[in-house]
Protein backbone atom coordinates (compact mmCIF):
# COMPACT_ATOMS: atom_id res chain seq x y z
CA UNK A 1 0.00 0.00 0.00
CA UNK A 2 3.07 2.39 0.76
CA UNK A 3 4.66 2.08 -2.62
CA UNK A 4 1.08 2.68 -4.25
CA UNK A 5 0.14 5.53 -1.87
CA UNK A 6 3.40 6.98 -2.78
CA UNK A 7 2.95 6.62 -7.26
CA UNK A 8 -0.71 7.95 -6.50
CA UNK A 9 0.56 12.01 -7.29
CA UNK A 10 2.72 10.76 -10.40
CA UNK A 11 -0.61 9.03 -11.74
CA UNK A 12 -3.20 11.28 -11.32
CA UNK A 13 -2.36 13.74 -14.42
CA UNK A 14 -3.01 10.57 -16.38
CA UNK A 15 -5.67 9.45 -15.13
CA UNK A 16 -7.51 12.96 -15.44
CA UNK A 17 -7.45 11.69 -19.06
CA UNK A 18 -10.71 10.08 -19.71
CA UNK A 19 -8.62 7.72 -22.37
CA UNK A 20 -6.42 6.63 -20.73
CA UNK A 21 -8.52 5.23 -17.94
CA UNK A 22 -10.63 3.73 -19.94
CA UNK A 23 -8.47 1.73 -22.69
CA UNK A 24 -7.37 -0.11 -18.92
CA UNK A 25 -11.31 -0.40 -18.26
CA UNK A 26 -11.61 -2.43 -21.66
CA UNK A 27 -8.97 -4.83 -20.19
CA UNK A 28 -11.35 -5.56 -17.44
CA UNK A 29 -14.61 -5.56 -19.55
CA UNK A 30 -14.26 -9.40 -20.84
CA UNK A 31 -13.96 -10.70 -17.78
CA UNK A 32 -17.02 -8.51 -16.09
CA UNK A 33 -19.02 -9.57 -18.65
CA UNK A 34 -18.42 -13.34 -18.89
CA UNK A 35 -18.85 -13.08 -14.90
CA UNK A 36 -22.34 -10.95 -15.06
CA UNK A 37 -23.85 -12.59 -17.54
CA UNK A 38 -22.58 -16.40 -16.67
CA UNK A 39 -22.23 -16.39 -12.75
CA UNK A 40 -24.07 -13.42 -10.95
CA UNK A 41 -27.33 -13.44 -13.50
CA UNK A 42 -27.81 -17.23 -13.15
CA UNK A 43 -27.06 -16.94 -9.56
CA UNK A 44 -29.49 -14.09 -8.93
CA UNK A 45 -31.92 -16.26 -10.62
CA UNK A 46 -31.94 -19.41 -8.28
CA UNK A 47 -32.35 -16.67 -5.51
CA UNK A 48 -35.60 -15.31 -7.62
CA UNK A 49 -37.13 -18.46 -8.29
CA UNK A 50 -36.73 -19.21 -4.64
CA UNK A 51 -39.59 -16.75 -4.46
CA UNK A 52 -42.01 -17.40 -7.52
CA UNK A 53 -42.31 -20.78 -8.30
CA UNK A 54 -44.25 -22.44 -7.57
CA UNK A 55 -46.03 -19.60 -6.64
CA UNK A 56 -44.75 -16.18 -5.65
CA UNK A 57 -44.59 -15.75 -1.97
CA UNK A 58 -42.35 -16.86 1.04
CA UNK A 59 -44.76 -20.24 0.25
CA UNK A 60 -40.99 -22.11 0.19
CA UNK A 61 -39.49 -20.88 3.07
CA UNK A 62 -42.20 -21.33 5.04
CA UNK A 63 -41.91 -24.67 4.66
CA UNK A 64 -38.08 -24.52 6.42
CA UNK A 65 -40.68 -24.10 9.72
CA UNK A 66 -43.10 -26.68 8.98
CA UNK A 67 -41.66 -29.24 6.72
CA UNK A 68 -39.64 -32.07 9.43
CA UNK A 69 -38.13 -33.52 6.69
CA UNK A 70 -36.22 -30.24 5.14
CA UNK A 71 -35.56 -29.23 8.84
CA UNK A 72 -33.73 -32.85 8.89
CA UNK A 73 -31.49 -32.43 6.34
CA UNK A 74 -29.95 -28.73 7.75
CA UNK A 75 -29.78 -30.54 10.88
CA UNK A 76 -27.93 -33.67 9.63
CA UNK A 77 -25.89 -31.19 7.16
CA UNK A 78 -25.05 -28.98 10.45
CA UNK A 79 -23.99 -31.85 12.54
CA UNK A 80 -21.96 -33.59 9.91
CA UNK A 81 -20.25 -30.08 9.23
CA UNK A 82 -19.21 -29.49 13.07
CA UNK A 83 -18.16 -33.14 13.72
CA UNK A 84 -16.13 -32.90 10.50
CA UNK A 85 -15.21 -29.50 12.00
CA UNK A 86 -13.79 -30.22 15.09
CA UNK A 87 -12.22 -33.31 14.06
CA UNK A 88 -10.30 -31.61 10.97
CA UNK A 89 -9.19 -29.12 13.68
CA UNK A 90 -7.52 -31.11 15.94
CA UNK A 91 -5.81 -33.18 13.25
CA UNK A 92 -4.48 -30.34 11.15
CA UNK A 93 -3.23 -28.52 14.66
CA UNK A 94 -1.14 -31.41 15.35
CA UNK A 95 0.47 -31.47 11.73
CA UNK A 96 0.42 -27.92 11.73
CA UNK A 97 2.74 -27.60 15.23
CA UNK A 98 4.96 -30.67 13.92
CA UNK A 99 5.55 -28.99 10.91
CA UNK A 100 6.18 -25.40 12.13
CA UNK A 101 9.36 -27.29 14.72
CA UNK A 102 10.37 -29.55 12.16
CA UNK A 103 14.00 -29.48 10.68
CA UNK A 104 13.70 -28.20 7.03
CA UNK A 105 14.29 -31.32 5.04
CA UNK A 106 11.91 -32.95 6.98
CA UNK A 107 9.08 -30.10 6.90
CA UNK A 108 9.61 -30.26 2.95
CA UNK A 109 8.68 -33.77 3.18
CA UNK A 110 5.74 -33.02 5.38
CA UNK A 111 4.22 -29.98 2.89
CA UNK A 112 4.39 -32.64 0.57
CA UNK A 113 2.24 -34.95 2.06
CA UNK A 114 -0.37 -31.85 3.12
CA UNK A 115 -0.27 -30.45 -0.65
CA UNK A 116 -0.35 -33.51 -2.60
CA UNK A 117 -4.06 -34.21 -1.80
CA UNK A 118 -5.18 -31.57 -2.76
CA UNK A 119 -4.09 -31.53 -6.35
CA UNK A 120 -6.00 -35.07 -6.41
CA UNK A 121 -9.66 -34.96 -7.85
CA UNK A 122 -12.06 -34.95 -5.42
CA UNK A 123 -13.57 -37.46 -7.20
CA UNK A 124 -11.00 -39.74 -7.28
CA UNK A 125 -10.26 -39.16 -3.79
CA UNK A 126 -13.94 -40.86 -2.86
CA UNK A 127 -13.88 -43.39 -5.33
CA UNK A 128 -10.12 -44.49 -3.55
CA UNK A 129 -12.11 -44.45 -0.06
CA UNK A 130 -14.98 -46.38 -1.12
CA UNK A 131 -12.61 -49.42 -2.26
CA UNK A 132 -11.18 -48.90 1.05
CA UNK A 133 -13.97 -48.59 3.47
CA UNK A 134 -16.84 -50.42 1.76
CA UNK A 135 -17.82 -54.59 3.15
CA UNK A 136 -15.27 -56.05 0.63
CA UNK A 137 -12.79 -53.10 0.88
CA UNK A 138 -9.26 -53.66 1.56
CA UNK A 139 -9.65 -52.13 5.05
CA UNK A 140 -12.45 -54.63 6.22
CA UNK A 141 -10.85 -57.82 4.09
CA UNK A 142 -6.77 -56.90 6.08
CA UNK A 143 -9.34 -56.81 9.40
CA UNK A 144 -11.26 -59.68 8.50
CA UNK A 145 -7.37 -61.67 7.46
CA UNK A 146 -5.76 -61.32 10.25
CA UNK A 147 -9.18 -62.22 12.84
CA UNK A 148 -9.60 -58.83 14.59
CA UNK A 149 -13.27 -58.59 13.17
CA UNK A 150 -15.31 -61.88 12.14
CA UNK A 151 -17.80 -60.06 9.85
CA UNK A 152 -17.30 -56.76 7.98
CA UNK A 153 -17.71 -53.23 10.03
CA UNK A 154 -20.01 -51.03 8.40
CA UNK A 155 -17.82 -47.94 7.38
CA UNK A 156 -19.30 -46.58 4.32
CA UNK A 157 -22.81 -45.31 3.38
CA UNK A 158 -23.55 -43.80 6.89
CA UNK A 159 -22.39 -40.42 8.69
CA UNK A 160 -18.75 -42.37 9.46
CA UNK A 161 -17.85 -42.99 6.12
CA UNK A 162 -18.98 -38.79 5.21
CA UNK A 163 -16.97 -37.97 8.01
CA UNK A 164 -13.67 -39.92 7.38
CA UNK A 165 -13.97 -38.46 3.35
CA UNK A 166 -14.72 -35.16 4.50
CA UNK A 167 -12.36 -34.64 7.17
CA UNK A 168 -9.45 -36.19 4.57
CA UNK A 169 -10.59 -33.54 2.04
CA UNK A 170 -10.09 -30.64 4.61
CA UNK A 171 -7.31 -31.56 6.42
CA UNK A 172 -4.73 -29.33 4.42
CA UNK A 173 -7.26 -26.40 4.39
CA UNK A 174 -6.59 -26.30 8.09
CA UNK A 175 -3.36 -27.05 8.13
CA UNK A 176 -2.15 -23.68 5.83
CA UNK A 177 -3.96 -21.07 8.45
CA UNK A 178 -2.61 -22.95 11.46
CA UNK A 179 1.21 -22.90 10.27
CA UNK A 180 0.87 -19.51 9.13
CA UNK A 181 -0.15 -18.83 12.36
CA UNK A 182 2.28 -20.37 14.48
CA UNK A 183 5.39 -19.87 12.08
CA UNK A 184 5.13 -15.91 12.95
CA UNK A 185 5.39 -17.16 17.13
CA UNK A 186 8.63 -16.18 18.28
CA UNK A 187 10.10 -19.06 19.03
CA UNK A 188 11.69 -18.02 22.10
CA UNK A 189 8.67 -17.60 23.54
CA UNK A 190 8.03 -21.34 24.78
CA UNK A 191 11.29 -21.87 25.65
CA UNK A 192 11.18 -18.65 27.87
CA UNK A 193 7.89 -20.00 29.71
CA UNK A 194 8.97 -23.22 30.62
CA UNK A 195 12.92 -21.47 31.85
CA UNK A 196 10.59 -19.48 34.38
CA UNK A 197 8.98 -22.79 35.80
CA UNK A 198 5.87 -23.73 33.49
CA UNK A 199 5.09 -27.49 32.30
CA UNK A 200 5.69 -28.52 28.61
CA UNK A 201 1.70 -28.64 28.89
CA UNK A 202 0.89 -25.22 30.79
CA UNK A 203 3.71 -22.89 28.51
CA UNK A 204 1.56 -25.05 25.43
CA UNK A 205 -1.86 -23.82 26.70
CA UNK A 206 -1.05 -20.57 28.77
CA UNK A 207 1.63 -19.37 25.46
CA UNK A 208 1.39 -21.07 22.40
CA UNK A 209 -2.09 -21.83 21.89
CA UNK A 210 -3.58 -18.18 23.02
CA UNK A 211 -1.30 -17.00 20.26
CA UNK A 212 -2.60 -19.03 17.37
CA UNK A 213 -6.09 -18.10 17.62
CA UNK A 214 -6.60 -16.41 14.75
CA UNK A 215 -5.29 -19.72 12.88
CA UNK A 216 -7.41 -21.45 14.40
CA UNK A 217 -10.65 -19.36 13.98
CA UNK A 218 -9.56 -18.83 10.36
CA UNK A 219 -9.20 -22.91 9.93
CA UNK A 220 -12.98 -23.12 11.11
CA UNK A 221 -14.30 -20.57 9.22
CA UNK A 222 -12.48 -21.87 6.47
CA UNK A 223 -13.17 -25.99 7.13
CA UNK A 224 -17.05 -24.87 8.25
CA UNK A 225 -18.26 -22.84 4.85
CA UNK A 226 -16.09 -25.76 2.67
CA UNK A 227 -18.19 -28.42 4.25
CA UNK A 228 -21.77 -26.98 4.38
CA UNK A 229 -21.59 -26.78 0.56
CA UNK A 230 -19.61 -30.24 0.06
CA UNK A 231 -21.72 -32.38 -2.46
CA UNK A 232 -19.24 -34.65 -4.07
CA UNK A 233 -17.75 -36.98 -1.24
CA UNK A 234 -21.08 -36.50 0.87
CA UNK A 235 -23.30 -38.03 -2.07
CA UNK A 236 -20.78 -40.92 -2.98
CA UNK A 237 -19.83 -42.26 0.96
CA UNK A 238 -23.55 -41.66 2.54
CA UNK A 239 -24.44 -43.51 -0.67
CA UNK A 240 -27.95 -41.70 -0.48
CA UNK A 241 -28.63 -42.84 2.77
CA UNK A 242 -27.43 -39.38 4.76
CA UNK A 243 -29.07 -36.55 3.39
CA UNK A 244 -27.03 -33.89 3.23
CA UNK A 245 -28.35 -30.12 1.76
CA UNK A 246 -26.18 -29.84 -1.24
CA UNK A 247 -27.72 -33.79 -2.18
CA UNK A 248 -30.53 -33.22 -1.33
CA UNK A 249 -31.19 -29.86 -3.94
CA UNK A 250 -29.47 -31.89 -6.52
CA UNK A 251 -32.43 -34.55 -5.91
CA UNK A 252 -35.36 -31.67 -5.98
CA UNK A 253 -34.02 -30.65 -9.05
CA UNK A 254 -32.82 -33.49 -11.45
CA UNK A 255 -35.27 -36.26 -10.23
CA UNK A 256 -37.92 -34.37 -8.56
CA UNK A 257 -38.40 -31.50 -10.78
CA UNK A 258 -39.34 -29.44 -7.46
CA UNK A 259 -37.43 -26.21 -8.65
CA UNK A 260 -39.16 -24.12 -5.56
CA UNK A 261 -38.47 -26.19 -2.64
CA UNK A 262 -34.82 -26.69 -4.58
CA UNK A 263 -33.69 -23.37 -5.32
CA UNK A 264 -34.88 -22.04 -1.62
CA UNK A 265 -32.72 -24.44 0.13
CA UNK A 266 -30.02 -23.76 -2.82
CA UNK A 267 -30.55 -19.76 -1.24
CA UNK A 268 -30.80 -20.88 2.06
CA UNK A 269 -27.17 -22.64 2.24
CA UNK A 270 -26.16 -19.55 0.17
CA UNK A 271 -26.96 -17.20 2.95
CA UNK A 272 -25.59 -19.71 5.41
CA UNK A 273 -22.20 -19.77 3.67
CA UNK A 274 -22.11 -15.64 3.41
CA UNK A 275 -23.20 -15.00 6.52
CA UNK A 276 -20.33 -16.85 8.08
CA UNK A 277 -18.05 -15.35 6.36
CA UNK A 278 -19.62 -11.78 6.93
CA UNK A 279 -18.99 -12.11 10.26
CA UNK A 280 -15.65 -13.47 10.27
CA UNK A 281 -14.38 -10.99 7.80
CA UNK A 282 -13.56 -8.61 10.36
CA UNK A 283 -11.77 -11.01 12.36
CA UNK A 284 -10.07 -13.05 9.68
CA UNK A 285 -7.85 -11.63 6.38
CA UNK A 286 -9.26 -13.91 3.76
CA UNK A 287 -7.57 -12.01 1.41
CA UNK A 288 -4.36 -14.36 2.48
CA UNK A 289 -6.61 -17.27 2.87
CA UNK A 290 -7.92 -17.56 -0.90
CA UNK A 291 -4.22 -18.04 -2.43
CA UNK A 292 -5.08 -21.81 -2.17
CA UNK A 293 -7.07 -24.09 -4.31
CA UNK A 294 -10.80 -24.66 -3.98
CA UNK B 1 16.16 -22.98 17.84
CA UNK B 2 15.88 -24.22 21.29
CA UNK B 3 15.27 -27.83 21.65
CA UNK B 4 12.31 -27.24 23.94
CA UNK B 5 10.56 -25.72 21.09
CA UNK B 6 10.73 -28.55 19.30
CA UNK B 7 7.30 -30.90 18.92
CA UNK B 8 7.53 -33.79 21.81
CA UNK B 9 7.75 -37.05 19.91
CA UNK B 10 3.54 -37.29 20.85
CA UNK B 11 3.12 -34.65 18.88
CA UNK B 12 5.38 -35.55 16.33
CA UNK B 13 3.94 -39.25 15.86
CA UNK B 14 0.20 -37.96 16.00
CA UNK B 15 1.54 -35.34 13.18
CA UNK B 16 2.90 -38.27 11.17
CA UNK B 17 -0.26 -40.66 11.51
CA UNK B 18 -2.22 -37.76 10.17
CA UNK B 19 0.07 -37.39 6.85
CA UNK B 20 -0.28 -41.12 6.43
CA UNK B 21 -4.00 -40.74 6.67
CA UNK B 22 -3.74 -38.07 3.48
CA UNK B 23 -1.62 -40.53 1.35
CA UNK B 24 -3.91 -43.27 2.26
CA UNK B 25 -6.69 -42.90 -0.36
CA UNK B 26 -3.65 -41.82 -3.11
CA UNK B 27 -1.48 -44.66 -2.42
CA UNK B 28 -4.63 -47.22 -2.87
CA UNK B 29 -5.67 -46.63 -6.04
CA UNK B 30 -2.42 -47.63 -8.15
CA UNK B 31 -2.33 -50.99 -6.66
CA UNK B 32 -5.41 -50.86 -7.23
CA UNK B 33 -5.15 -50.22 -10.93
CA UNK B 34 -3.01 -53.63 -11.53
CA UNK B 35 -5.39 -56.55 -10.09
CA UNK B 36 -5.06 -59.73 -11.66
CA UNK B 37 -9.11 -59.78 -10.90
CA UNK B 38 -12.05 -59.50 -12.70
CA UNK B 39 -13.54 -56.99 -9.92
CA UNK B 40 -12.28 -54.45 -7.56
CA UNK B 41 -9.66 -55.99 -5.30
CA UNK B 42 -5.92 -55.74 -5.09
CA UNK B 43 -3.83 -58.00 -6.98
CA UNK B 44 -4.21 -61.52 -5.62
CA UNK B 45 -0.92 -63.45 -7.27
CA UNK B 46 0.66 -61.22 -9.64
CA UNK B 47 0.07 -57.52 -10.99
CA UNK B 48 -1.66 -57.45 -14.18
CA UNK B 49 -2.07 -55.17 -16.77
CA UNK B 50 -5.59 -56.79 -18.07
CA UNK B 51 -7.41 -53.34 -17.05
CA UNK B 52 -4.76 -50.83 -18.82
CA UNK B 53 -5.63 -52.82 -22.11
CA UNK B 54 -9.47 -52.27 -21.84
CA UNK B 55 -9.16 -49.20 -20.63
CA UNK B 56 -7.17 -48.22 -23.71
CA UNK B 57 -8.94 -50.13 -26.10
CA UNK B 58 -12.27 -49.06 -24.78
CA UNK B 59 -14.32 -46.32 -26.97
CA UNK B 60 -16.08 -45.57 -24.04
CA UNK B 61 -13.37 -44.33 -22.14
CA UNK B 62 -11.14 -42.75 -24.60
CA UNK B 63 -13.53 -40.46 -25.93
CA UNK B 64 -14.28 -39.70 -22.39
CA UNK B 65 -11.12 -38.68 -21.73
CA UNK B 66 -10.56 -37.08 -25.38
CA UNK B 67 -13.62 -34.58 -24.56
CA UNK B 68 -12.09 -33.94 -20.98
CA UNK B 69 -8.73 -32.91 -22.28
CA UNK B 70 -10.61 -30.68 -25.12
CA UNK B 71 -12.99 -28.84 -22.11
CA UNK B 72 -10.23 -28.28 -20.16
CA UNK B 73 -7.59 -26.48 -22.82
CA UNK B 74 -10.90 -24.32 -24.12
CA UNK B 75 -12.17 -23.29 -21.31
CA UNK B 76 -8.33 -22.61 -19.93
CA UNK B 77 -7.44 -20.29 -22.66
CA UNK B 78 -11.05 -18.84 -21.86
CA UNK B 79 -9.93 -17.86 -18.22
CA UNK B 80 -7.04 -17.41 -18.31
CA UNK B 81 -6.96 -14.23 -21.21
CA UNK B 82 -10.09 -12.84 -19.31
CA UNK B 83 -8.54 -13.29 -15.83
CA UNK B 84 -5.36 -11.69 -17.32
CA UNK B 85 -6.06 -9.10 -18.73
CA UNK B 86 -8.64 -8.28 -15.63
CA UNK B 87 -6.18 -8.70 -13.26
CA UNK B 88 -4.52 -6.25 -14.87
CA UNK B 89 -6.70 -3.60 -15.38
CA UNK B 90 -7.76 -4.05 -11.45
CA UNK B 91 -4.19 -3.52 -10.61
CA UNK B 92 -3.34 -0.86 -13.24
CA UNK B 93 -5.97 1.07 -11.86
CA UNK B 94 -6.72 0.38 -8.25
CA UNK B 95 -9.83 2.33 -7.40
CA UNK B 96 -13.13 1.16 -5.14
CA UNK B 97 -14.70 -0.09 -8.06
CA UNK B 98 -11.67 -2.28 -9.18
CA UNK B 99 -12.11 -3.79 -5.70
CA UNK B 100 -15.78 -4.54 -6.14
CA UNK B 101 -14.50 -6.72 -9.57
CA UNK B 102 -12.36 -8.30 -7.71
CA UNK B 103 -14.77 -9.47 -5.19
CA UNK B 104 -16.58 -10.41 -8.06
CA UNK B 105 -14.21 -12.65 -9.49
CA UNK B 106 -13.92 -14.25 -6.30
CA UNK B 107 -17.16 -15.92 -6.61
CA UNK B 108 -16.81 -18.90 -7.66
CA UNK B 109 -14.59 -19.88 -5.06
CA UNK B 110 -16.90 -18.50 -2.62
CA UNK B 111 -20.45 -19.90 -3.75
CA UNK B 112 -21.01 -23.55 -3.32
CA UNK B 113 -21.23 -24.92 -6.70
CA UNK B 114 -24.22 -26.86 -6.49
CA UNK B 115 -26.41 -23.33 -5.48
CA UNK B 116 -24.71 -22.30 -9.09
CA UNK B 117 -25.13 -25.14 -11.01
CA UNK B 118 -28.81 -24.71 -10.85
CA UNK B 119 -28.47 -21.24 -11.84
CA UNK B 120 -26.88 -22.54 -14.76
CA UNK B 121 -28.67 -25.41 -15.56
CA UNK B 122 -31.65 -22.84 -15.71
CA UNK B 123 -30.22 -20.69 -18.44
CA UNK B 124 -28.74 -23.49 -20.41
CA UNK B 125 -32.12 -24.97 -20.88
CA UNK B 126 -33.25 -21.93 -22.06
CA UNK B 127 -30.52 -20.74 -24.52
CA UNK B 128 -30.05 -24.77 -25.40
CA UNK B 129 -26.49 -25.05 -24.72
CA UNK B 130 -27.19 -28.45 -22.47
CA UNK B 131 -24.55 -30.73 -23.67
CA UNK B 132 -22.72 -28.75 -25.71
CA UNK B 133 -18.95 -28.19 -26.18
CA UNK B 134 -19.82 -24.51 -25.92
CA UNK B 135 -21.80 -24.77 -22.86
CA UNK B 136 -19.27 -26.75 -20.73
CA UNK B 137 -16.51 -24.81 -21.91
CA UNK B 138 -18.42 -21.49 -20.80
CA UNK B 139 -18.84 -22.95 -17.25
CA UNK B 140 -15.54 -24.32 -17.26
CA UNK B 141 -14.02 -20.57 -18.10
CA UNK B 142 -16.02 -18.44 -15.78
CA UNK B 143 -15.26 -20.85 -12.58
CA UNK B 144 -11.82 -20.98 -13.60
CA UNK B 145 -11.19 -17.35 -13.81
CA UNK B 146 -10.69 -16.42 -9.91
CA UNK B 147 -7.56 -18.97 -10.13
CA UNK B 148 -6.26 -16.78 -12.60
CA UNK B 149 -7.16 -13.49 -11.30
CA UNK B 150 -5.35 -14.62 -7.86
CA UNK B 151 -2.56 -15.98 -9.32
CA UNK B 152 -1.34 -13.30 -11.65
CA UNK B 153 -2.40 -10.26 -8.68
CA UNK B 154 -0.08 -11.81 -7.00
CA UNK B 155 3.02 -11.91 -9.37
CA UNK B 156 1.81 -8.04 -9.87
CA UNK B 157 2.35 -7.27 -6.19
CA UNK B 158 5.98 -7.66 -6.76
CA UNK B 159 6.31 -5.20 -10.53
CA UNK B 160 7.22 -1.76 -9.45
CA UNK B 161 4.12 0.46 -11.29
CA UNK B 162 6.41 3.09 -12.55
CA UNK B 163 8.22 0.79 -14.99
CA UNK B 164 4.95 0.89 -16.82
CA UNK B 165 4.52 4.84 -16.54
CA UNK B 166 7.71 4.78 -17.63
CA UNK B 167 7.31 2.76 -20.90
CA UNK B 168 4.19 4.97 -21.55
CA UNK B 169 5.75 7.94 -21.39
CA UNK B 170 8.55 7.07 -24.02
CA UNK B 171 5.70 6.54 -25.98
CA UNK B 172 4.67 2.74 -25.75
CA UNK B 173 0.78 2.35 -26.44
CA UNK B 174 -1.41 0.43 -24.58
CA UNK B 175 -0.82 -3.04 -26.34
CA UNK B 176 3.24 -2.28 -26.52
CA UNK B 177 2.93 -1.98 -23.52
CA UNK B 178 1.26 -4.68 -22.07
CA UNK B 179 3.27 -7.10 -24.66
CA UNK B 180 6.26 -6.06 -23.88
CA UNK B 181 6.86 -4.42 -19.98
CA UNK B 182 3.96 -6.16 -18.32
CA UNK B 183 3.18 -9.65 -19.81
CA UNK B 184 6.56 -10.78 -19.35
CA UNK B 185 6.94 -9.77 -15.65
CA UNK B 186 3.19 -11.41 -14.42
CA UNK B 187 3.92 -14.57 -17.47
CA UNK B 188 5.18 -17.18 -14.53
CA UNK B 189 1.54 -16.19 -12.66
CA UNK B 190 0.16 -16.78 -15.83
CA UNK B 191 1.46 -20.31 -16.29
CA UNK B 192 0.48 -21.30 -12.53
CA UNK B 193 -3.40 -19.82 -12.92
CA UNK B 194 -3.36 -22.06 -16.06
CA UNK B 195 -2.68 -24.65 -14.49
CA UNK B 196 -4.98 -24.06 -11.48
CA UNK B 197 -7.48 -23.43 -14.53
CA UNK B 198 -6.79 -26.43 -15.97
CA UNK B 199 -7.16 -28.59 -13.22
CA UNK B 200 -10.30 -27.04 -12.18
CA UNK B 201 -11.93 -28.04 -15.56
CA UNK B 202 -9.81 -31.35 -15.78
CA UNK B 203 -11.73 -32.36 -11.89
CA UNK B 204 -14.68 -30.93 -12.41
CA UNK B 205 -17.75 -33.29 -10.86
CA UNK B 206 -20.88 -31.37 -9.58
CA UNK B 207 -21.75 -28.41 -12.83
CA UNK B 208 -21.21 -31.32 -15.19
CA UNK B 209 -24.17 -33.43 -13.26
CA UNK B 210 -26.36 -30.29 -14.21
CA UNK B 211 -25.16 -29.26 -17.69
CA UNK B 212 -24.26 -32.59 -19.39
CA UNK B 213 -25.66 -35.71 -19.79
CA UNK B 214 -25.31 -38.13 -23.15
CA UNK B 215 -23.04 -36.01 -25.79
CA UNK B 216 -20.56 -35.15 -23.58
CA UNK B 217 -19.36 -37.76 -21.07
CA UNK B 218 -16.33 -36.15 -19.27
CA UNK B 219 -13.91 -38.86 -17.80
CA UNK B 220 -15.08 -37.55 -14.16
CA UNK B 221 -18.99 -37.73 -15.44
CA UNK B 222 -18.43 -41.33 -16.28
CA UNK B 223 -16.50 -42.07 -12.88
CA UNK B 224 -18.82 -40.86 -11.39
CA UNK B 225 -21.53 -42.56 -12.94
CA UNK B 226 -19.52 -46.19 -12.12
CA UNK B 227 -19.23 -45.59 -8.73
CA UNK B 228 -23.44 -45.59 -8.03
CA UNK B 229 -24.05 -48.12 -10.41
CA UNK B 230 -20.90 -51.08 -10.92
CA UNK B 231 -17.45 -51.05 -9.26
CA UNK B 232 -15.08 -51.91 -12.03
CA UNK B 233 -11.94 -51.92 -11.89
CA UNK B 234 -11.59 -50.20 -15.25
CA UNK B 235 -12.14 -47.29 -13.17
CA UNK B 236 -9.11 -47.60 -11.02
CA UNK B 237 -7.62 -47.56 -14.18
CA UNK B 238 -9.21 -43.98 -15.27
CA UNK B 239 -8.53 -42.75 -11.48
CA UNK B 240 -4.96 -43.16 -12.44
CA UNK B 241 -5.27 -41.34 -15.39
CA UNK B 242 -6.34 -38.76 -13.94
CA UNK B 243 -3.91 -39.02 -10.51
CA UNK B 244 -0.91 -38.36 -13.55
CA UNK B 245 -2.21 -35.46 -15.10
CA UNK B 246 -2.47 -33.88 -12.03
CA UNK B 247 0.78 -35.18 -10.84
CA UNK B 248 1.81 -33.66 -14.41
CA UNK B 249 0.61 -30.49 -13.73
CA UNK B 250 2.30 -30.40 -9.97
CA UNK B 251 5.44 -30.48 -11.25
CA UNK B 252 4.80 -28.26 -13.89
CA UNK B 253 3.78 -25.74 -10.69
CA UNK B 254 6.91 -26.68 -8.67
CA UNK B 255 9.00 -26.13 -12.19
CA UNK B 256 7.67 -22.63 -12.63
CA UNK B 257 7.92 -21.60 -8.76
CA UNK B 258 11.67 -23.17 -8.60
CA UNK B 259 12.47 -20.77 -11.76
CA UNK B 260 11.04 -17.90 -10.51
CA UNK B 261 12.69 -18.11 -6.96
CA UNK B 262 15.75 -18.34 -9.01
Amino acid sequence: MATLAAALPETAPQTRILGASFSWWLLIAPAVILMLAFYAFPLAEVLWISFTEPEPGFGNYERLLTSAALQRVWMTTLRICTITTVITLVAGYVVAYALVSAPPRMQRWMFVCVLLPLWISVLVRAFAWVTLLRSQGVVNEALLGIGVIDQPLRLIWNEFGIAVGMVHYMIPYAVLPLYASMRDIDPRLVPAARGLGATRIEAFRRVFLPLTLPGIVAATVLVFIFSLGFYVTPAILGGGRTLMVAEYIKLQILDLIRWGVGTMMASTLLVAVVVVLAIFARVVDFRRLFGGRH
Amino acid sequence: MDRSAQAGPVANVLAWSVLLFLLLPISIVFPLSVTDQRFLSLPYEAPSLQHYVTFFTSERWLTSTWQSLVIAVFSTVLAVTSGTLCAIGCWKLSTRLTDLVRVLMLLPIIVPSIVYALGIYRLWIRLDLLDTYLGIILVHGVTGIPYVVITVTATLANFDPRLEQAARSMGANLSQTLRWVIMPRVMPGIASGAIFAFIHSWDEAVLILFIASRALFTLPRRIWDGINENLDPVMAVAACVMILLSMLMLAGDLWLRRKRER
